[in-house]
């Protein structure tokens, strides 16, 4: 069986529109590329210091020296555009959005999923925001939800205070180049007390070839808050790379909640290299529901900081990595204060020679008194060449901690299939159903429309599996 | 009308010769009865006969209508209209019995429309209600959670729900109790009557073959049937025991 083939033709997503940019840098990494996007957009001095200075960062960091080394060493950031846009503004009607581009959202639903369940949308393209649109209702009551380079405008107070506090440029190489050419992304907040019962959603389409979408999203529930946002992102098939290198930080203070999901469905040219953390404030709950399809290869970790005493965090964590593919993801929680819980559910399906690899790493500070941490990883391996690996850190400075870790790997057993098979189901329909059933645990955390939609890309992902007969 | 013929078939297992020359047929409307002990080569020739990829067939064939289905995989012969009600059906976490059924249902009739998810539930819980086994399993994975009894029982509503001309039920009643049994038994009758399938019934107790009152029995001897006769048979095994009849036939041979 050899599928590279067919999976770009499987990839349903991968149109491109034409690349008509108003606006654009050369490709390549400067100094006056960075000054150049700060123009454009712009901004305050401070920003434009704060990009320099994670340039200067960014140069200085080698690349991880762990992960899959032969597909880091392919990125390379001088054959990258780090800015395109295609309008000068954010519309907030589908109308006014460029004809070619409203089209594209429209394939890809948005339009009609906003109409239907949810409270907010964003919609980036390439390296600017669109389209942007909060349900009414919710913005009379006091909900802040813009893209993040007009949130530095409103409200530069909450981005003296927030902005690269979360997850400060030097964390890791690539938080150091989104800190530099950062442009677009969510800045939310929700005001004290308030719960948001929709989910806002932003969704992230990459459109021209060798592009770089580095957006930055910033969300801060306030006390006793509790929002859903939900991100989905897709890109064109082209045979060159593109690079996706976002950053994500979120606040949840006290008791408040917050629940951030992902589809991340790139096409098999887009290196997914994101940094994503949240701190966690007195019995708040945090929960990173984060599914990975697409990409060639993704290295995520969504991780949450515990920092006041009774603050949860949860990740449940889907991966799948089909022909060509590196899946590295994983979570990392910090136990910071007393009586913090965490649970991390790893769920990761491996097909042709596709990799899946869990990273994760569990602290439990001197301080932190009565932890508990639960974590489960389960992989499924679906042919020979499929690959799995588990890498479960754990740095405990307390005797009194309750940490469990549980890890299985598994096939498809053969008498599963004669099952299977045995009323009817086609190979390809029986392996589908399997998978769809061994990813149940996300599918049911996502509002339906989405859970639909994640069990067609497994179909259609198996629909050319070897069949016989 | 559906017939299932099995002619002449012999079954190897890593090399191991299981059936030498095996030879019968099933019809829509009959319901036949394969006897024999453990090891027999019972349970090979319900697994060959759906292409089980361990057994292989190194001579004689297996017709459908009169056409060979040994070229077939597993699921199109499912497809035909065969079904196979296991001996120790598993369980397949995560796969829901009733979004597993009412996909088989739609692989099966492609040019009907697919049943709405939430009708199909409710008929499918009902039929569990019946049977007497707990609604809640479908919607659990397939068998998930469930004695071996109970998949038994959920076998034969599989079984109902897909419409199989002809039906292979292998050790069906084995891990019953005798109301489990007369349960199964029922809906076995129920069957033939209503869609005119054609069973196969393979068994070591003659129990199950008394409720159903077999058409034809096969006794079944070190991977050949040796004797066949009516309902009788099933009498006869009961009182002589296999010894003695595997014996009896042999002579007569």
């Amino acid at each position: 069986m050899d599928s590279k083939l067919d999976l770009e033709i499987d990839y349903k997503a991968g149109w491109a529109d034409p690349e008509q940019f108003t606006a654009s840098t050369d490709f390549g990494l400067t100094e006056d590329i960075v000054r150049e996007i700060s123009k454009l957009k712009d901004e305050p001095e401070w920003m434009l210091e704060f990009r320099l200075k994670a340039l200067e960062i960014f140069k200085q960091l080698p690349m991880p020296k762990w992960g899959d080394q032969e597909k880091l060493l392919q990125v390379d950031f001088q054959k990258i555009r780090y800015y395109a846009r295609y309008s000068e503004k954010t519309e907030e009607s589908w109308d006014d959005v460029p004809d070619d581009i409203k089209q594209t959202y429209e394939k890809l639903g948005i339009p009609e999923a906003e109409r239907k369940f949810l409270g907010g949308v964003g919609a980036q393209y390439d390296s600017e925001t669109v389209y942007h649109k909060l349900r009414e209702d919710l913005e009379k009551q006091g909900v802040i939800f813009l893209s993040t380079d007009e949130g530095l405008k409103k409200y530069p107070e909450y981005f003296k205070e927030y902005f690269g506090k979360i997850i400060p440029a030097n964390d890791n190489k690539f938080a150091a180049l989104n800190s530099a050419v950062w442009s677009g992304g969510s800045f939310i907040i929700i005001p004290k007390g308030l719960k948001v019962s929709v989910p806002l959603q932003a969704y992230f389409r990459i459109n021209a070839k060798n592009v770089g979408q580095f957006e930055r999203t910033l969300i801060i529930a306030e006390e006793g808050s509790d929002i859903h946002y939900i991100e989905g992102c897709t890109a064109p098939s082209y045979s060159s790379d593109s690079l996706h290198a976002a950053v994500v930080e979120l606040v949840a203070h006290k008791n408040s909640r917050i629940r951030y999901t992902t589809i991340q469905n790139w096409s098999n040219n887009v290196f997914n290299l994101v940094t994503k953390r949240a701190f966690a404030y007195e019995n708040s709950l945090v929960e990173w529901v984060d599914g990975n399809i697409g990409s060639k290869l993704t290295m995520k970790y969504p991780s949450i900081y515990l920092m006041e005493p009774g603050a949860k965090g949860e990740v449940l964590s889907v991966a799948y990595a089909s022909h060509g593919q590196h899946q590295d993801t994983g979570a990392k929680i910090l136990h910071l204060a007393p009586r913090t819980h965490s649970r991390i559910t790893a769920k990761s399906i491996s097909r042709g020679n596709g990799k899946t690899t869990y990273r994760g790493l569990i602290t439990v500070a001197p301080n932190a008194g009565n932890v508990v941490s639960n974590v489960v990883c389960d992989a499924l391996l679906l042919d020979e060449d499929s690959t799995n690996d588990t890498y479960p850190y754990q740095e405990i400075q307390r005797d009194d901690a309750t940490i469990t870790h549980e890890a299985t790997v598994g096939k498809i057993g053969k008498e599963t299939m004669f099952y299977l098979m045995s009323r009817g189901l086609p190979e390809n329909e029986a392996i589908a159903l399997i998978c769809m059933g061994f990813f149940e645990p996300f599918a049911k955390e996502l509002p339906m429309e989405y859970a639909v939609e994640l069990n067609r890309l497994i179909e259609i992902d198996m629909a050319e599996y070897g069949a016989v007969g | 009308m559906s017939t299932l013929e099995i002619k002449e078939l012999y079954v190897s297992v890593e090399d191991q010769e299981i059936l030498h020359g095996v030879n019968l047929t099933i019809k829509s409307g009959e319901i036949a009865g394969i006897m024999g002990r453990n090891g027999s080569g019972k349970s090979t020739l319900a697994k060959t006969i759906f292409g089980h990829p361990d057994y292989k067939i190194t001579s004689g064939d297996i017709l459908f209508n009169g056409e060979s289905i040994l070229e077939l995989s597993t699921d199109k012969r499912a497809r035909l209209g065969i079904f196979l009600g296991f001996q120790s059906p598993i369980a397949i976490e995560g796969v829901t019995m009733s979004n597993f059924l009412r996909t088989a249902l739609h692989l099966k009739n492609p040019d009907e429309k697919l049943e709405n998810p939430i009708k199909f539930h409710r008929k499918l819980k009902s039929q569990f209600e019946q049977i007497g086994l707990d609604a809640s399993l479908v919607n659990r994975g397939v068998n998930e959670n469930a004695s071996g009894g109970e998949r038994k029982k959920a076998e034969m509503i599989q079984m109902s729900v897909l419409q199989p001309s002809i039906v292979v039920l292998d050790e069906i009643d084995s891990g019953l109790d005798i109301d489990a049994l007369r349960v199964v038994a029922e809906n076995i009758t129920k069957q033939r009557e209503e869609t005119n399938s054609g069973f196969l019934l393979i068994t070591h107790y003659n129990r199950l073959l008394t409720y159903t009152k077999p058409d034809i029995i096969y006794l079944m001897h070190k991977g050949t049937i040796v004797k066949s006769g009516g309902p009788e048979l099933a009498v006869e095994l009961e009182e002589k025991g296999y010894e003695k009849l595997v014996a009896e036939s042999s002579n007569q041979n």
